[in-house]
C-alpha cells in the first residue's frame, strides 16, 4: 500500500538518529509528553539484537493505505515504574488489526513531543511496519481533541487499549473527540493509569492531508543540532533556536513552581527570575501538563500553538512540566506551531483559551 | 564529647569537640589500610587531650571509602538481581544502563519474577512465591551470595520486597539482601541501581566498618561508632555495614554541616574550596539540600538521598595557563607542595596566584617576581567569575544570602560578590568536615503517594512516617524537627493523589 522501490523517502534510522530524535521530542514536549530515556533504552536493546526502523515521507503514502496512529496514555509517574516496553506497545496494534480484519501498513506517532515522539519507533522495530515521517500534534497536548486531526473534524474511532495482563479494551464509536478522551482515559486509570493505544486508523489521503509532516526529521535534526554544539562546545540553545527557526525569548533561573493536580491535569507556573542581559525582567509560564502561556513582566508574550520550550541553559536538555524545579538555570524559547493550530478551529482547541487565559491568540513570530 | 573522623581520599581530619566547641582538631595522610590512618588520627586527638578520652560518648567517621570503590571500580562483590513486577517493564532487565565495565564485574544471575505493584496499592499481579525459592537454589548453587530485589512500586508498599526477602533467607541464611525500597524513592531503574550498588559493596562494608572498629577499640575509647550519611546524618555500624551507598557523599556533605554549626548560620550557600575541586551547595535549616533528580555514581544513574552539590575545577592545585590565559581544569593534586612555583616547582597553580595576589603568604614569594601584575589581575577576576556564576546557579531566589567558605583553598575566594550580603570565612575552615561529622544528629524520612487527604493531613502524616522512623533509627523524640517538607500533586491519577516527602532529624537518644 506504500509506493514501490521507486519511492524518493524511504531511509532506514540508525541508532544515533534515535539518540537524537530522544532528545529533540523531549524539547518539542513543551514541558510534557514524558521523558523519552525508557523508550531510548528499548531502541538500544532493539538495535543491539539487530532490529532497526525505517521511516517513509507521507506523501509517499497510497491514498488508500492504513496507517496506525499510536501513543502511550498515562502518568508519567507511572512510567518510572512500570517501564516502557515494545512488546507491550504492539499489543493495541494488533487488537486493531483483528477488529479491522485488515493490516497496517504503516505506523506514525500521535504526538512528537516527548516519549510518545519514540513510542512508535519501538513497534516500528519489532512489526517491520515503517514509520512516517509525521504526527498530529508537532509537540505534546494533553487531550485527544487538540490533535491536528480532530481539528480537522475527522473520526475520533475506533480506538483500541491494551493492558500488560490479558486485558483488551476497544472503543468500536464516540460521540465526539472530548468523549473519547473521557472514556479511554477512564479505562486506562482502571488498569494503572498507564496504558498503550492505538488511535483512530487514518487512510494515507488523511495523514496526507491533516496530518503534521516531517515532524519526526525536525526532532532528529533538533537532537543532532544539539548534540553537534556541545560536543564543539558551542552554545546548544544558539543551536536549538537556529535548527527550529525559533526565537530567544529568556535566560535565568527558576526561583518559585507551584504544582496543584486538577481534573486529571498538573497545572500550575513557574517564575523564573532574569538573569545576564535579562537580570533586570521576571518571567512566568504558566503550564497544563505542558507549558500554555509565557508572561514577560506581566504581559502575555508568548502563547499555545507557538510552542514554549524551557532547556537546560548548559545542556539545551529539555525540562519537564513534573521536573521543573527551583534554582533550575534555564533558557525560554519560542517554536512556531503548526499552521493548522493558527486556523479559528485550531484556536478554538488549542488556543490560548482552551487553557483557560482569556487572551486573543497572538503569535511573537508575527512580530517585526 | 565526640570526635568526628573524616577519611577523604587525600587527608584523614579528625576534631575533639565538646558541644559545638571545637577542643583538638588534626589533619594526616589517609592510609590505603584505613585502619591506621584512623588509628593515628585517633591516638593524636587521645594523647593531646587524655584527660578527656573517658568523656567521648561516640566516634563519628563519615568516609568516601563507598562511593570510590565504584567509581574506580575496585573491591566490588558480583549481585544477583532480582525483578519482581512480571508481566510488566519486561523489556528493560535491571543493570540495562550501567556503564560495560562495571556491569561486566557485578552482574550476576538476573531473575524476573511475576508481582508488584500498581500506583495505588493494587497487586500486578500475584506473587509468584515458587519463582523466588528456585532463584534462591540457582543464586545459592552460583556462589553469589550479594542480592538485589526490586519490586515495581515498592516505595508506596514494600510487600513484595519483604516476602522476598523472607523466602530468600528461608532458602539460604547466609544472603545479604538489599531492598530496594530501603533505598527511597519512585524510579524504578534508579532505585534498582541504587539497591544492586549497595549490594555490590557487602564485602568493602564489612571490611571498612570492622576497621573502624577495631581502630576506636585499640584507642582504648569507649564509644559506639557512627557513620555520617549522604544528608548529613549518622547511623549505626550494624545499618552502615547493611546499606554502605548511604554514605556515598559524606563528603561534601560533612564540609556543609561544619560550616552550618562554625558559623551558627542555618541557611547559606557553602562553597569547599580543595585542592582540585570547588564544592558549592546550598544549606536549608542547617542541612545540605538534597537533589531531586538523577546523580549519577561511577556513570551509574541514581536516585536517592544525596546533596545538591555543584563541583567545578578550581582548587588551590589548578594549574593555570598563560598564553592565553585559563584556569584548569588540570590539577596539579596532592603535588602542590613541589609542584608549584612558589614551593620550587615548574608549574604555575591557582596557590601561586594567590600568593602574588597578596591573599596568602606561602613559600617563596620572590619566585613569582616574573608574573605580571595584569596577568596576576585577571586571573584573580577569572577565579572570581568562575565561583560567583556557580554560587549564583545554586541560588534558589534573588535575595541575598551569606556565603560560608570552607576548605584549604578558601583564600581564592572574594570577599564580596553579587546576590551575597556577606562572605564569612568560617574559623576552623580546614577541618569543617570533621566538624559537621562530630555533630551529626540521627533522621528519618517519608515518601509516599497519598490519596484524597487534604494537604495539612497527608503532610502530618508523612511527618509522623518520618518521626517515627528517626527514632527508630536512635533519635531522642524531644529533639526531633522537620527540615524539608515538600508535596507534588500527581497529574493523571484520581482521587488527588500527591506525593509528600518528608524528612525529620534529632540528637541522638543517650
Amino acid at each position: 500500500m506504500i509506493k514501490g522501490a521507486d519511492s524518493l523517502y524511504r531511509r532506514p534510522l540508525t541508532l544515533e538518529d534515535m539518540e537524537a530524535l530522544a532528545l529533540g521530542a523531549w524539547i518539542l514536549g513543551t514541558g510534557g509528553g514524558g521523558d523519552p530515556y525508557h523508550k531510548l533504552l528499548n531502541m538500544r536493546e532493539l538495535y543491539k539484537l539487530g532490529q532497526s526502523v525505517t521511516l517513509i515521507d507521507p506523501m509517499e503514502l497510497e491514498d488508500d493505505a492504513l496507517v496506525a496512529v499510536l501513543s502511550n496514555m498515562g502518568a508519567p509517574l507511572v512510567g518510572q515504574e512500570r517501564l516502557a516496553d515494545p512488546a507491550f506497545a504492539v499489543k493495541p496494534v494488533r487488537i486493531m488489526e483483528k477488529f479491522l480484519n485488515r493490516r497496517f501498513d504503516a505506523v506514525m506517532a500521535l504526538e512528537i513531543g516527548g516519549g510518545n515522539g519514540v513510542h512508535p519507533m519501538m513497534v516500528g522495530a519489532i512489526t517491520g511496519y515503517p514509520v512516517v515521517d509525521a504526527d498530529t500534534m508537532g509537540r505534546a497536548y494533553p487531550e485527544a481533541q487538540m490533535t491536528s486531526v480532530a481539528v480537522a473534524g475527522l473520526r475520533c474511532y475506533p480506538l483500541a487499549l491494551a493492558d500488560i495482563r490479558d486485558n483488551e479494551v476497544i472503543i468500536p464509536r464516540a460521540a465526539s473527540w472530548r468523549w473519547m478522551e473521557r472514556i479511554s482515559r477512564k479505562a486506562c486509570t482502571e488498569v494503572g493509569s498507564i496504558a498503550a493505544t492505538c488511535k483512530a486508523p487514518r487512510s494515507g489521503r488523511e495523514v496526507k492531508d491533516h496530518t503534521i509532516h516531517y515532524t519526526t526529521t525536525k526532532a532528529i535534526e533538533l537532537g543532532r543540532a544539539v548534540l553537534k554544539s556541545r560536543k564543539e562546545h558551542q552554545d546548544p540553545v544558539k543551536a536549538i533556536v537556529k535548527s527550529c527557526r525559533g526565537k530567544f525569548l529568556f535566560d535565568g533561573k527558576v526561583v518559585d513552581v507551584e504544582r496543584r493536580a486538577t481534573e486529571g491535569f498538573l497545572r500550575g507556573k513557574a517564575e523564573i527570575q532574569g538573569l545576564n542581559s535579562d537580570a533586570a525582567n521576571h518571567f512566568t509560564v504558566h503550564f497544563q501538563n505542558e507549558f500554555s502561556v509565557g508572561f514577560k513582566d506581566n504581559k502575555p508574550v508568548v502563547m499555545t500553538p507557538d510552542l514554549i520550550c524551557i532547556v537546560d541553559s548548559v545542556s539545551g536538555d529539555g525540562i519537564g512540566t513534573d521536573v521543573i524545579r527551583y534554582g533550575q538555570r534555564v533558557s525560554v524559547l519560542a517554536i512556531p506551531g503548526p499552521e493548522i493550530f493558527r486556523t479559528p478551529a485550531g484556536l478554538q482547541a488549542v488556543g490560548p483559551r482552551a487553557f483557560g487565559f482569556d487572551l486573543d491568540y497572538h503569535s511573537i513570530f508575527d512580530e517585526a | 564529647m565526640r570526635i568526628g573522623i573524616d577519611v577523604g581520599g587525600t587527608n584523614t581530619d579528625a576534631v575533639l569537640v565538646d558541644g559545638e566547641k571545637v577542643i583538638a582538631a588534626n589533619k594526616t595522610a589517609t592510609t590505603e589500610d584505613v585502619t591506621s590512618g584512623v588509628k593515628e588520627a585517633l591516638s593524636i586527638l587521645t594523647n593531646s587531650n587524655p584527660e578527656h578520652k573517658s568523656k567521648i560518648t561516640g566516634v563519628m567517621i563519615g568516609t568516601t571509602h563507598f562511593v570510590n570503590a565504584v567509581v574506580q571500580r575496585r573491591h566490588l562483590n558480583r549481585v544477583a538481581t532480582i525483578r519482581i513486577g512480571l508481566p510488566a517493564s519486561a523489556s528493560l532487565k535491571p543493570m540495562v544502563d550501567w556503564p560495560e565495565d562495571l556491569r561486566s564485574l557485578v552482574e550476576g544471575n538476573c531473575f524476573m519474577v511475576e508481582g508488584g505493584h500498581e500506583y495505588d496499592g493494587r497487586p500486578i499481579v500475584q506473587l509468584d512465591e515458587n519463582a523466588l525459592s528456585n532463584a534462591a537454589r540457582v543464586i545459592t548453587a552460583s556462589g553469589v551470595t550479594a542480592v538485589s530485589v526490586s519490586s515495581i512500586f515498592s516505595p508506596l508498599n514494600d510487600g513484595c520486597e519483604r516476602r522476598a526477602f523472607e523466602i530468600l533467607k528461608s532458602e539460604n541464611p547466609d544472603l545479604r539482601i538489599s531492598l530496594s525500597n530501603s533505598f527511597g524513592r519512585i524510579g524504578l531503574l534508579e532505585r534498582e541501581n541504587v539497591s544492586i550498588l549497595n549490594a555490590s559493596l557487602q564485602d568493602l562494608s564489612e571490611a571498612t566498618i570492622s576497621a573502624f572498629e577495631s581502630a576506636i577499640d585499640a584507642s582504648g575509647i569507649d564509644a559506639p561508632l557512627f557513620i555520617t550519611q549522604n544528608d548529613g546524618t549518622v547511623t549505626n555500624a550494624t545499618t552502615a555495614r547493611e546499606k554502605p551507598v548511604f554514605g556515598f557523599a559524606s563528603g561534601p556533605t560533612n564540609s556543609m554541616r561544619g560550616a552550618a554549626i562554625l558559623s551558627g548560620l542555618e541557611d547559606a550557600i557553602v562553597v569547599d574550596i580543595g585542592g582540585t575541586t570547588s564544592d558549592v551547595g546550598c544549606l536549608r535549616a542547617g542541612y545540605p539540600r538534597e537533589a531531586n533528580n538523577v546523580v549519577e555514581v561511577g556513570g551509574v544513574r541514581t536516585l536517592f538521598r544525596m546533596p545538591d552539590v555543584v563541583s567545578i575545577a578550581l582548587g588551590g592545585g589548578t594549574t593555570v595557563n598563560t598564553k592565553p590565559l585559563k584556569i584548569g581544569p588540570q590539577s596539579v593534586g596532592h603535588q602542590l607542595n613541589n609542584q608549584a612555583l612558589v614551593f620550587g616547582g615548574n608549574q604555575l597553580t591557582l596557590t601561586d596566584i594567590a600568593v602574588a595576589a597578596g591573599k596568602l603568604d606561602l613559600g617563596e614569594k620572590a619566585r613569582l617576581n616574573d608574573l605580571p601584575a595584569k596577568m596576576v589581575d585577571e586571573a584573580v577576576r577569572m577565579i572570581h567569575q568562575l565561583l560567583g556564576q556557580t554560587v549564583d546557579s545554586m541560588k534558589t531566589d534573588s535575595s541575598p544570602i551569606p556565603l560560608l567558605v570552607v576548605g584549604g583553598g578558601a583564600m581564592l575566594c572574594p570577599d564580596k560578590m553579587d546576590g551575597i550580603d556577606k562572605v564569612i570565612k568560617v574559623p576552623h575552615a580546614g577541618v569543617a568536615n570533621a566538624v559537621g561529622a562530630a555533630m551529626a544528629q540521627i533522621s528519618g524520612e517519608a515518601d509516599h503517594v497519598f490519596n484524597d487527604l487534604s494537604r495539612d493531613e497527608l503532610l502530618k502524616k508523612a511527618t509522623d512516617i518520618a518521626t517515627e522512623r528517626a527514632i527508630s533509627a536512635g533519635a531522642d523524640a524531644a529533639s526531633i524537627k522537620i527540615v524539608e517538607m515538600e508535596d507534588l500533586p500527581l497529574a493523571y491519577i484520581p482521587g488527588n493523589a500527591v506525593r509528600a516527602r518528608v524528612r525529620v532529624v534529632g540528637e541522638i537518644a543517650v
